[in-house]
């Protein structure tokens, strides 16, 4: 008898059926993998499993250990065993781990907190997972990769044995990627049953015991790992057989455009701290410069110090095609002809209940508008012309951003960038959790725009992806770079060397 | 494609349709209500409309600096100070009248400037700044006062709260107003069509242009059929058709709904969040001089408590209005509806004499009610 058996889920919203029919079943102690392109309908099946979208709101059959399950709440599917870890996490940053674990919980009597036991507690379940966390430290004190490891220990907590992981490495960096896996073995071991939803395949083929592929809100297909290699997979996602994800490429390279003499950033708490330690490099017209690293090494900070976002201190001497350039704010950046796609495009990127044309136009209104008076007529030509190159599938410019998936929102920010103009263009992360057809949209996008001499750098925590686009790469270790392959040399083991130090 | 322009239309068309109907139930209740059915007679309703002009002005600086995600608290009290200014440089200095009416202007953007370095600057939170402001401000005013009521004794000072306008001026402004409604008519169908944006043409526009042109010809003929459209009005539509100017048609404006709607996406997009907050608080304070000349002139003096709780008022027409406190969301429009709503609720419950108490208790239900069901329809949606 299977731990958990979802049958027929049938889940519509207004104009949309997001599931159609889908049947799932996990196992005790089984890994359980669910992969599928966005909007395939993976984020609503775990909805209906945890009672967010509540019995009544859709058809189909829930049973857990064979007897059938109505949650009318997330409360509801909690008693039953089921946990999940969002994307988002959850945790209040201003409790102690302990306090996290335990919240709505506390060991109490009569309403007052049993400190002692809460913190005993709480250290029993991290030395048990294996985590040398302090359970008085501030959750918000800790890093994204410890933070999910506290949710997986509060969900243990809750006794769960059907535990939900929604694309949970997606922050981490390889060494907190390989204590998850260490603690989910662990799991497995005890009996819980994971499901695990992830973009991330090598990670979804090394831990499986069975794949399920969505497609469109339908199952494709379950299969035993060794029954199925990652292109079969892939194929099954997207409906259709894809060429190789990193097509050949030549880039005619032409003088430098950016051109970065000794880049300092400096902790903003503490200025005399450096974050990123007297870098140099520059970037040709036509070329793209890959900057691979760990999660800390100083990636981010090196694109926010050069566009003049940097909050603490920072110095350099940049030339932008050969002319020495002061760069005190985004403005300065923007007005010398450097764009920057952010990481996080809901937070840092995106005005999510603003219009694809207002957002598409925020960096560039005085150019595709009017200089002070705006003029609607000819950002709507600009937006939509960007809108077609892009092939962003949106009913029109006046759809709202927020109600567009998520390679489509990428897509929105990179046509917000490419409204500036620039020479230079910055990539944070500008694939990460958006589906495998739109990555290869904006890959394409890339070799695009170097191929018209755009000088681009391009950070990304997918080192295939920085391998695969790159004509050189930079690797940074601890604010410095620590190695520079050319496209040629930089395999995957030798750039993992430079990043971890151990050259 | 053209699918895609009902979802525009339902968000900020209906919100206003709606808001439209509300209007109509209240004023049409009171109407019935009253002995005499007096409510919706030229007359009350000029008084109405002069009613609100101190709130609207407010209102219309207030929900641009709500947009940008901030707020302003002390409003009523800097009012209070620029009434009192004015009031001591024309009674006591014998200083002019052009010259005071600028000194009241002033002092509100100065106060304004001074409370937006605090903010965007400073990093102060806006609401405590402001909070700050309410009791500083208001303890400005009966210093300056001694405590006293100055009467003001010049007539066309007291014009500015009581004058009405010649019928002619009235038909020229109500022309004005047509003409600036069929003008964009025509141009939202030519610039539409051009865009390949399709679902409007000339007809549709200007079949969409009906019904602010009967709003504008029933409105004159009201006010003419009292007495002329009263001076504060006329303040009121200036001021209104400059902050909707600002809001819908200027660069400044769409980066004020940005900085409201994502300060972080926005800073990163090259906008300097800071020197704008700090001009929209320099405009709220430009309003605020103008709504307390009208003040002043209205009572005919200036006075320790004058403005007391008039930054509520607007707040609370900004928010029946629609607009978010937390940024992002509102319209100039939806600012003078709401404000209108809860002049005819003093103007109507007056009327009936209801109890002082009482008023008070059904204006904040009513405010809380509103944004109940506002964010009820939101979640829904």
């Amino acid at each position: 008898m299977p731990l958990l058996e979802m049958r027929n889920i049938v889940k519509e919203f207004p104009g949309v059926r997001a599931l159609d029919g889908v049947s799932f079943d996990l196992d005790v102690g089984e890994f359980h993998a669910i992969v599928g392109e966005n909007g395939a309908g993976k984020s609503t099946l775990m909805k209906v499993l945890s009672g967010v979208y509540p019995y009544g709101s859709f058809d189909g059959e829930i049973a857990v250990d064979g007897s059938p399950r109505r949650f009318r709440s997330i409360r509801d599917s909690e008693t039953a065993g089921i946990a999940i870890i969002f994307q988002e996490l959850s945790l209040v940053k201003e409790l102690t781990v302990g306090e996290n674990i335990f919240l709505g919980r506390e060991p109490s009597h009569f309403g007052v907190v049993n400190w002692g036991k809460m913190y005993q507690n709480a250290s029993r379940l991290l030395r048990e997972l294996g985590l040398p966390l302090d359970p008085k430290a501030m959750a918000g004190t800790l890093g994204i990769g410890q933070q999910q490891l506290v949710e997986i220990a509060k969900a243990l907590s809750q006794e769960a044995r059907i535990l939900v992981l929604d694309e949970p490495t997606a922050a981490l960096t390889e060494s907190e990627v390989e204590t998850l896996f260490n603690i989910l073995e662990g799991l497995k071991r005890r009996g819980v049953g994971l499901i695990y939803i992830s973009h991330k395949l090598d990670e979804v083929f090394r831990m499986s015991d069975r794949i399920t592929v969505l497609r469109d809100g339908r199952t494709v297909g379950t299969h035993l790992p060794s029954e199925i290699n990652k292109d079969g997979i892939i194929a099954e996602m997207v409906g259709r057989e894809v060429g190789d994800v990193f097509p050949a490429f030549s880039h005619e390279l032409g003088s430098a455009a950016l051109s970065v003499k000794g880049l300092s950033a400096f902790d903003v708490d503490d200025p005399a701290r450096p974050v990123i330690d007297n870098i140099s490099f520059d970037v040709k017209s036509g070329e793209v410069v890959g900057i691979a690293g760990l999660m800390g090494a100083g990636r981010t900070e090196v694109l926010t110090a050069l566009f003049g976002a940097w909050p603490g201190r920072c110095k350099a001497e940049i030339s932008i095609e050969g002319r020495p350039v002061s760069i005190r704010s985004p403005a300065d950046a923007i007005r010398l002809g450097i764009g920057f796609v952010t990481e996080d495009r809901k937070r840092y990127g995106l005005i999510l209940e603003q219009t694809i044309a207002d957002n598409m136009t925020l960096a560039a209104l005085r150019n595709v508008s009017g200089r002070f008076v705006t003029d609607r007529h000819r950002e709507y030509s600009a937006v939509s012309e960007t809108m077609a190159k892009l092939k962003i599938k949106a009913n029109s410019a006046k759809t709202v951003a927020g109600t567009l998936s998520g390679g489509n929102q990428q897509k929105v920010v990179l046509g917000k960038w490419l409204l500036t103009r620039p020479r230079v263009l910055f990539l944070d992360e500008p694939t990460r959790g958006i589906d495998v057809g739109a990555k290869q949209e904006i890959y394409n996008e890339i070799h695009e725009l170097a191929k018209a001499g755009m000088a681009i750098v391009l950070v990304s925590s997918e080192l295939p992806e920085v391998l695969g686009l790159s004509d050189r790469v930079l690797v940074l270790h601890a604010g410095r770079i620590s190695a520079e392959f050319a496209r040629g040399d930089a395999v995957p083991e030798a750039v993992m060397a430079a990043a971890t130090g151990n050259l | 494609m053209s699918d895609n322009q009902r979802p525009k239309l339902n968000t900020t068309a209906l919100r206003a349709y709606i808001m439209l109907a509300v209007l109509a139930v209240i004023w049409i209740y009171f109407h019935w209500a009253t002995p005499g059915n007096t409510f919706l007679t030229p007359r009350n309703l000029s008084n109405l409309m002069t009613q609100m002009s101190v709130t609207g002005v407010i209102a219309v600086g207030m929900l641009m600096l709500i947009v940008s995600a901030n707020i302003d608290l002390s409003a009523g009290s800097v009012l209070g100070f620029a009434g009192g200014i004015a009031a001591f440089l024309m009674t006591t200095h014998d200083v002019g009248l052009p010259l005071s009416v600028l000194a009241a202007i002033a002092v509100g953007v100065a106060i304004g400037l001074f409370h937006g370095v605090l903010t965007a600057y400073f990093n102060i939170p806006a609401f405590i700044v402001t909070l700050g402001g309410l009791l500083a401000w208001r303890g400005a005013v009966k210093w300056l006062l001694g405590g006293n009521t100055i009467p003001v004794a010049d007539d066309t000072f007291k014009a500015i709260g009581n004058a009405n306008l010649p019928v002619t001026a009235g038909w020229l402004l109500a022309a004005g107003g047509i003409a600036f409604v069929v003008i964009g008519a025509i141009r939202r169908s030519r610039s539409d069509l051009n865009d390949g944006l399709g679902g409007s043409n000339l007809v549709k526009e200007l079949a969409r242009a009906v019904v602010p042109v009967i709003g504008i010809v029933a409105f004159i003929s009201v006010m003419n059929a009292w007495q002329g459209v009263p001076v504060p009005v006329l303040i009121l539509l200036i001021v209104a058709s400059i902050g909707g100017f600002i809001m819908n048609s200027t660069v400044f404006g769409r980066h004020l709904y940005a900085i409201g709607g994502n300060p972080d996406a926005a800073r990163l997009s090259g906008i300097n969040n800071r020197r704008n907050i700090l001009k929209v608080y320099a405009i709220l304070g430009a309003f605020i001089g103008v709504a307390s000349l009208i003040f002043t002139a209205r009572v005919g003096s200036a006075a320790p408590d004058a403005g007391t709780l008039k930054e509520l008022d607007a707040i609370a027409a900004c928010v029946i209005g629609g607009a978010s406190l937390m940024g992002g969301r509102g319209t100039i429009f939806g600012a003078c509806l709401g404000a209108l709503v809860m002049a005819s609720l003093d103007n109507g419950m007056s009327l009936l004499n209801v109890r002082d108490f009482l008023q008070d208790i059904i204006k904040g239900s009513i405010l809380v009610a509103a944004v109940g069901l506002d964010m009820m329809g939101k979640k829904q949606a």
